[in-house]
């Protein structure tokens, strides 16, 4: 008995040490190939967001010439200690040259900061936190979406110009939910008629709607992500209050609305990209999308596609392997993005418009049609923490 | 009987032996091929295997079965990156202490807060027993959940990034050998404690108080305070592996706490052998290995790390250690 | 605060104490009757909200749903009954939490794999749908959603017919027979294996029942179990294992300080500190209230509040 516990162990290792060997010499024979690793978000909670970003940015490499690109896709389930292994694997086993889609804030904390010390590059289609804008910007780490403020302020801004005077704002009890409130605040001028943090993963929004109601506010600001937002759009329609709701894309995005139902319709809510943005790249995007996928792309689709063609912009530039050329054509963000012209500040971090949209019914389905600019060529608050030029 | 008493006695010690020997020698051999992140998998199963022979004291010997060890899982490893995050803003602790990046001052820092936590928690829950004592240690490991989600300071639901490993001494704690060379002393000193507390009077106590209290008492010993030290003993133990946990993953979050966290640990002892020197050990590389193996296959590997659990409870009790050395002395 | 406004918030509480009174009658009365610890409970709540999801929208009628939800767990009840459950009434504790663990993370899986990873989500029926004025006032905004009035009556509904049961029925006798002793009622030559498989397959039918309702409200994914499940755990250990009188109580007590911290904990905190750190520290705070209300009262009364053949 001791004996066969002894044999499997070691054939155990002898079976992964061959593994091993054979890895490192199937990446010696393709040297001139782009590995990508991509650590997305694909199971529980919030994976309709990772598949989208992985959809169109697969969707970027089929449409790209350039075949000499390898793609290893991993799910991080959410957690950060997972995503940390994944990237570790990708980094130490499967030499890979760049690594990308991350969707949530925390997660993003977890893997980038080691890994562009690594040498690597990051690329961000979502995640973009105050901590890795400002002193923590790295020369290696971009955001090709927004930095986490963005969406917020852009709707700070817009409820001045609408006349808005007192909002009742409400986030989750974590990070990102606090700098959604403060980059409300940092535009909005008016006065804040109550201020709440849930629980995180909150399904009940009773007490929370309650309050709003006997609040006297004029508008509700609101950023519960994913299936809080859901859930909180549901229970408000059926609370019978009349004081409209606004609030960043993710909670009323084409993924999405399907699930939140007319409740949504006439929200404005505010976004770097919209399907109806005016431009060839965007056409070209929607339509290919719709055809491989047989659905509407979603913000995180635009940002997954923008990640892939940033970097296959780049590397029609140079190759990876010499960094500093590379991280320069990475830079100039030499593409046709879809939401329109945008270039990187030098903290890495888009500056762009950000548009208000109101949610609309197309035939039967809801969409998004843009009424204004939120903001616009907006940088974001940290850039000036960031040492970088 | 008495004879093969000895035998077996003598099969589990080799068997021991063997695991911790390949446990060293994989480590070693994936070094050599350069395959860093195979070191850090078996650094990873060295120290849910330090997290497993913590509980399997309070659990395995002493009947106490806790589901709320991720509480000083998660705990060890908040110090560890409270320490390092204050080490690298060069600000100090509360209370004005000044923060450090070396391991065994964190260590300390470790086993005073988890026994004092362990304390509290263990007087009020082993006033109860049974099915009560599973759902108080359950709900204080909650407490500490849902209190690490909402406090800012340290990161919250987004967890705390490590920027560099905590420091041994003057080793470099960045190269994966190093690293694995001091979690496997770290595994190899605790299981060496827990032999010996086990042979000791009173781990005797310990074990007898598991299987009936009464017979402790007749014989003029309270089994509360008896109980109460291998509780505090354990969660220290634990508490330790949470703190390399952290360091090796250079990154601590919310999920070490979870009560799924404290389930897992379970499965470590169980899968190996309940109270059994060597069962959380083995059942920590099966883990792994599942994990590692079925999960590059199947983002559903817990479906199976499921069944395999459920045959085991159901129909191997006793787990990996019974079927290969039989049953365990003493009972 | 007006008085509408607060009567707002007890109904609150007690609509969250419902729903938890149908998560933890299952899980007491398996306790207290074949003296098993199942953390697979929680999974049998979101069995019942897939049932219920995919039955609505396959036909288009919520009640159909419902009863699937409500029929669709005690079926899944009744197999895991079978298969599983059955071989853990005269294991230990430990076994019993590692096997029903261990059942979780088969379910959970499972369920992902079939449905996938994405929730589904329900609309309220239109019959179902709005709210009713809770002042008189003209100008009044307070009102109350008619679903969950709707889920309060259905708890106190269940909470009323399980009195019946328990005192009123054999099956009822027999239950309360075999908490007291188990041996015994065998003996009798009652088939007591039939009677857990149906106790066991009641407690599933209320919790998927549980999990149905809220599915209009909440989403229906994988996962949804378990934060319901500690919630009800924390419940039955307040109202003292075992006691299906205890578990009523314990649930509108955990619901009402749940809602009403979160309602009050702001206001009070504001008389203490600073205005900036209120939001923040309430609901930290808040989050913890109940974990702290069942510590309070198991050092008082380590048993809980109706211990059940103690």
């Amino acid at each position: 008995m001791i004996s066969s516990v002894k044999k499997l162990s070691a054939k155990t290792i002898a079976m992964t040490s061959l593994a091993l060997i054979f890895t490192s010499a199937t990446t010696m024979a393709q040297a001139d190939t782009t590995k990508i690793g991509m650590i997305t978000t694909l199971s529980g909670g919030g994976s309709s967001l990772g598949k989208d970003v992985r959809d169109g940015f697969k969707l970027a490499l089929k449409m790209s010439d350039n075949k000499d690109i390898e793609l290893l896709i991993e799910d991080d389930g959410r957690k950060p200690a997972k995503a940390v292994q994944i990237a570790d694997k990708f980094i130490q086993k499967d030499k890979v040259d760049i690594l990308t889609g991350i969707i949530f804030s925390n997660l993003a904390m977890a893997v980038i900061p080691s890994a562009v010390k690594k040498g690597v590059f990051y690329v961000s289609p979502n995640a973009g936190p105050s901590a890795l804008a400002g002193k923590g910007c790295h020369e290696n780490s971009f955001n090709v979406a927004w930095q986490n403020d963005n969406l917020h302020e852009a709707m700070g801004n817009y409820a001045n110009g609408v006349d808005l005077k007192k909002t009742f704002i409400l986030a989750p009890n974590y990070p990102a939910g606090k700098d959604a409130l403060t980059g409300y605040k940092r535009f909005y001028k008016g006065e804040v008629a109550g201020e709440i943090y849930t629980k995180l993963g909150q399904k009940d929004y009773a007490v929370e709607i309650s309050k709003i109601k006997a609040s006297g506010a004029d508008s509700v600001f609101f950023f519960l992500p994913g299936g809080m937002g859901i859930a909180f759009m549901k229970q408000y329609s059926q609370s019978g209050s009349k004081i409209p709701v606004m609030g960043p894309a993710f909670s009323f995005d084409q993924g999405i609305l399907g699930a939140v139902g007319d409740a949504a319709l006439g929200v404005k809510n505010s976004s770097q990209w919209n399907k109806d943005i005016d431009n060839e790249a965007n056409k070209t995007f929607v339509a290919a999308y719709q055809k491989e996928y047989n659905k509407l792309p979603s913000l995180y689709s635009s940002q997954g596609y923008d990640a892939a063609n940033l970097i296959l912009s780049a590397l029609k530039k140079s190759p990876v392997s010499d960094k500093d050329a590379f991280r320069k054509a990475l830079k100039a963000a030499d593409f046709a993005s879809p939401r329109g012209d945008f270039k990187f500040g030098n903290n890495n971090f888009p500056i762009q418009d950000i548009y208000v949209r109101e949610v609309v019914k197309e035939g039967d389905v809801l969409t998004n049609k843009i009424i204004s600019k939120g903001l616009e060529n907006h940088q974001d608050a940290y850039a000036k923490d960031c040492v970088m030029k | 009987m008495l004879n093969s008493t000895h035998q077996k006695g003598f099969k589990e010690k080799a068997l021991n032996l063997i695991i911790l020997g390949l446990i060293f020698v994989t480590a070693l051999v994936t070094y050599w091929l350069d395959q860093g992140y195979y070191v850090n998998l078996v650094s990873r199963v060295v120290i849910f295997a330090i997290a497993g022979v913590g509980l399997n004291l309070a659990l395995g010997y002493g009947g106490m079965v806790s589901l709320g060890h991720a509480a000083f899982f998660g705990i060890g490893g908040y110090i560890a990156g409270i320490s390092a995050m204050h080490f690298s803003e060069n600000t100090s602790f509360i209370a004005g202490l000044d923060s450090t990046n070396q391991m065994l001052t964190i260590w300390l820092f470790v086993i005073i807060i988890c026994a004092l936590l362990a304390l509290f928690i263990g007087l009020i829950s082993l006033r109860t027993s049974g099915v009560y004592f599973i759902m108080i240690t359950l709900s204080f490991a909650q407490m500490v959940y849902y209190f690490a989600i909402s406090w800012p300071d340290y990161g919250g639901e987004d967890g705390l990034l490590i920027s560099s490993r905590n420091q041994f001494l003057g080793n470099d704690t960045d190269n994966e050998l190093v690293f694995f060379l001091i979690c496997f002393t770290v595994l190899l000193l605790t299981v060496f404690l827990s032999s010996r507390i086990i042979r000791s009077r009173f781990g005797t106590a310990l074990q007898v108080a598991r299987m009936n209290d009464v017979r402790l008492a007749t014989v003029g010993i309270r089994p509360y305070p008896i109980k109460l030290t291998a509780f505090v003993i354990s969660a220290v133990i634990t508490g330790i592996a949470g703190a390399l946990f952290a360091d090796l993953n250079r990154f601590v979050s919310p999920d070490m706490l979870s009560w799924q966290m404290s389930g897992e640990i379970i499965i470590f002892i169980l899968l190996g052998g309940v109270g059994r020197l060597s069962g959380p050990i083995l059942g920590a590389t099966l883990f792994v290995l599942l994990e590692t193996f079925i999960g590059g296959y199947t983002e559903h590997w817990k479906l199976f790390l499921g069944l395999v659990l459920l045959i085991v409870v159901l129909y191997a009790n006793g787990g990996l250690m019974k079927m290969v050395v039989g049953e365990k002395q003493h009972d | 605060m007006t008085a509408a406004l607060f009567l707002e918030q007890l109904l609150n509480g007690l609509q969250l104490g419902m729903t938890l009174f149908l998560m933890s009658a299952g899980l007491t009365l398996v306790f207290g009757v074949m003296g098993l610890i199942n953390l697979a409970h929680g999974s049998l709540y979101m069995i019942g909200a897939f049932c219920c999801a995919t039955i609505t929208t396959m036909t288009g009628s919520f009640l159909l749903g419902l009863l699937a939800g409500f029929v669709g767990a005690a079926i899944a009840g009744l197999i895991i009954e079978v298969v599983v459950i059955r071989k853990l009434y005269d294991r230990d504790h430990l076994d019993q939490v590692l096997a029903t663990f261990a059942l979780i993370l088969i379910i959970s899986e499972g369920t992902s794999w079939i449905f996938g990873s994405s929730p589904l989500y329900l609309s309220i029926p239109s019959w179902l749908s709005g709210s009713i004025p809770l002042s008189f006032e003209e100008d009044s905004n307070s009102s109350y959603p008619i679903y969950r009035l709707v889920i309060i009556a259905i708890g106190l509904i269940i909470a009323y017919s399980l009195y019946l049961l328990i005192t009123k029925t054999r099956l009822g006798m027999r239950i309360r027979a075999g908490e007291s002793d188990r041996e015994m009622i065998a003996a009798l030559g009652v088939n007591i294996r039939v009677i857990y498989s149906l106790i066991f397959a009641l407690g599933a039918a209320l919790a998927g029942l549980a999990g149905s309702l809220v599915s209009t409200l909440y989403s229906v994914e994988v996962g949804m179990g378990e934060p319901v499940l500690i919630l009800a755990l924390v419940v039955i250990v307040i109202g003292g294992i075992g006691s299906v009188k205890g578990a009523l109580v314990a649930s509108i007590l955990v619901g009402l300080v749940d809602t009403l911290g979160r309602v009050f904990l702001p206001n009070i905190l504001a008389l203490f500190i600073d205005n900036s750190q209120v939001a923040t520290l309430s609901a930290s705070l808040a989050s913890v209230l109940v974990y702290i209300l069942m510590a309070v009262i198991l050092a008082i009364r380590p048993q809980g509040l109706f211990p059940a053949n103690a």
